[in-house]
């Protein structure tokens, strides 16, 4: 029983690593608060997604998918998923680079590439409009 | 018979030009958008823009009049036969939505030639112009593809630029608003891509229609329950479905007024119905919602967001914070209609998508006329702008209470779908929540009203309306949520029968 399990394991290994990879980046993208950190925790998860895609590519015993002739008997991988993941790497590359542009103009804008401060910078903005508001309204209501 | 034996003649011909419109929907704002780039010069690209919008627009309603009476358009991209080429594949569903996309494009763009100048430094114009092609494309793309790694490549166009749009936002916010949307939403199209991942392990082929067949077969499979959770929760993503819509409030209030008109009426829009597309027409009714109940989940979240939504606008003290937050309850009754998993709650689905679509279009272009005046949006600031932009906030009222569902406006219809699909199922309790959370968009949209035309304006009241390429694309959406609203007859027949078809499978219907 141990024994089928560990085995099971052991020839879905690439699938374990990609499912891993996977965690991590997610978890990295959600739990930190550094922009660059959150962008390359991005990063992790869509290299994982493309290691999925190549493993269910790969045929075991599979040789590169050029045509032999005269050679029935080869067995070739499937290309498809591989052209698949040249797409996908096109597109993790322009997310990538656009989210580090936007952090370079965030960083030039507030001055800090950390989420909280921001955060703490935005609330402080929103304090100061509303103190301003109720200090309006307190002037209207003593005129009238 | 006529418009049959004129398809086949033309098949025959191979190169006629009508042949070629599906391609020709796509192409033109894909090649138009490095042109813009090229352009440089403000006025051309604007008028380029605008140009390419209203032919993407003419070939739209082209293509839903030739898909009305159920014949499916199959275009083969270099003539390459499924399985071996991308197909695009037009029924009656993504005809409407197609028509919905670049309806709202040409007039969205229309208005926008003007507020580029201002949200943009001078001389980059050319750049906002190019991304908001690229947006259409996609849009339009992720709509008319059979090809699910197509699907994907083309959301993540339209997710790209849209971000760029975001950030284009006056407000250092804007930054901050566009880097959140661009890790939500790339997760989400990350877990889309997994999804169809695990969708061609099983099945071997890309193309809709040969994996819905084969899908069946597999549907027992541990790997395609996977891949419906992967792919339903990233498309909810996208879709800003309840939990999953932290990104919306900030996207849409942060954003210049014409992106935020244009996307609020045609993104989630765009997700909606890859939603249906892949419940419905790869994994199937029986798997989606009989087997794993699906509508089981989305019925509470959809109800949810209607109250949570609709509750949250009712406290924002900024106009267009108020319509984003509107937009998650709207989302929920389009989610609501597929969640009653029956022709008629899809139909009011997709009624509802078009509507909604006009609705926020032409609260999104007053909300822009607004700025224009004001400088900014702070419901605030509006106090008296009835005396002020009477034109203007006569279209905030006509699309305010189609929001609501005042008999006579289009929001009434496709309420009305909704609740008795929901009586068609003995959901009373269901069809009394909707009319609840209706009422909680009667208080948010009153809150309005009253600041406009009942509050004491400050200074003098100079009366002085948003330019007329402002006005008037503003009048026309607000126009059509009132004409749809009284001849309906257009909008319901095309989403029931779009509805039909979807229950048919893509198969069936074939």
């Amino acid at each position: 029983m141990i024994g089928d399990l560990a085995s099971h394991f052991l020839t879905h290994w690439n699938y374990l690593g990609c499912i891993t990879l996977m965690m991590i980046g997610l978890y990295i993208a959600i739990s930190r608060g550094n922009l660059v950190k959150k962008i390359m925790g991005i990063n992790i998860f869509q290299a994982s997604v493309i290691l999925l895609y190549v493993s269910m590519g790969k045929v075991a015993g599979g040789t590169a998918p050029i045509l032999m002739e005269g050679r029935p008997e080869v067995v070739y991988s499937n290309p498809l998923p591989h052209v698949l993941m040249l797409t996908a790497i096109v597109v993790g590359v322009a997310s990538t680079a656009l989210g580090l542009a936007l952090v370079v103009r965030i960083k030039e804008a507030y001055e800090t590439v950390e989420e909280d401060e921001i955060v703490a910078l935005d609330r402080a903005e929103d304090e100061k409009d509303f103190a301003a508001l109720s200090r309006e309204e307190a002037a209207e209501g003593g005129v009238g | 018979m006529t418009d049959a034996a004129s398809t086949h003649h033309v098949a025959e011909a191979g190169l006629a030009f009508a042949d070629h419109l599906p391609a020709l929907q796509v192409l033109l704002p894909l090649l138009g958008a490095p042109l813009c780039f090229l352009l440089r010069k403000e006025a051309i690209a604007s008028a380029f823009t605008v140009a390419i919008s209203f032919a993407c627009l003419a070939i739209s309603m082209t293509l839903l009049g030739q898909t009305m009476d159920g014949q499916i358009i199959v275009y083969e991209f270099g003539g390459w036969p499924r399985p071996f080429g991308i197909e695009y594949r037009i029924d009656i569903t993504n005809a409407l939505v197609l028509v919905v996309v670049s309806l709202v494009a040409a007039v969205v763009f229309a208005a926008g030639t003007g507020q580029a100048r201002r949200a943009i430094p001078v001389g980059r114009e050319y750049l906002f112009y190019s991304a908001a092609l690229l947006c259409l494309t996609g849009l339009l793309g992720v709509t008319i593809t059979g090809d699910v790694f197509n699907v994907f490549v083309f959301l993540e166009i339209s997710s790209l630029s849209s971000y760029i749009l975001i950030a284009l936002g006056r407000e250092r916010r804007a930054l901050m608003a566009a880097f959140t949307y661009l890790v939500m939403g790339t997760i989400g199209a990350t877990f889309l891509l997994i999804g169809i991942g695990l969708m061609y392990q099983m099945t071997g082929t890309l193309n809709m229609v040969d994996m819905a067949e084969r899908l069946e077969a597999v549907s027992d499979t541990r790997t395609i329950l996977v891949a419906v959770s992967f792919v339903v929760v990233g498309i909810s993503t996208k879709l800003a479905v309840f939990p999953l819509h932290q990104w919306l409030p900030n996207a849409y209030s942060e954003a210049p007024p014409i992106v935020s008109a244009f996307l609020a009426a045609t993104a989630t829009k765009v997700a909606y119905y890859l939603l249906i597309r892949f419940s419905l027409g790869l994994f199937g009714a029986a798997l989606v919602f009989e087997k794993i109940g699906v509508d089981a989940l989305l019925m509470p979240l959809s109800v949810l967001a209607m109250f949570v939504g609709s509750i949250a606008a009712i406290y924002q003290t900024d106009f267009k914070r108020l319509l984003a937050y509107s937009s998650i309850a709207q989302v929920g009754y389009m989610t609501l209609g597929l969640s009653l998993a029956s022709e008629a709650g899809v139909a009011a689905g997709l009624i509802h998508l078009f509507n909604h679509a006009l609705m926020k279009g032409a609260l999104f272009l007053v909300a822009a006329c607004v700025t224009w005046r004001m400088g900014a949006t702070k419901i605030a600031m509006m106090r008296g702008l009835g005396q002020r932009m009477p034109l203007t906030m006569a279209a905030l009222v006509a699309a305010g209470l189609a929001l609501v569902g005042v008999p006579g406006t289009a929001g009434f219809v496709s309420k009305w779908a909704l609740v008795s699909a929901a009586l068609e199922q003995d959901q009373l309790f269901l069809a009394f929540l909707i009319m609840g959370s209706s009422i909680l968009a009667v208080v948010y949209i009153w809150r309005l009203v009253e600041v406009v035309y009942f509050a004491e304006p400050d200074g003098e009241i100079e009366k002085k309306e948003a330019p007329l390429r402002l006005l008037i694309p503003t009048w026309i959406l607000a126009g059509m949520t009132i004409w749809f609203g009284l001849f309906s007859g257009f909008s319901v027949e095309v989403a029931e029968a779009a509805a039909k078809q979807l229950f048919l499978g893509l198969a069936g219907g074939a």
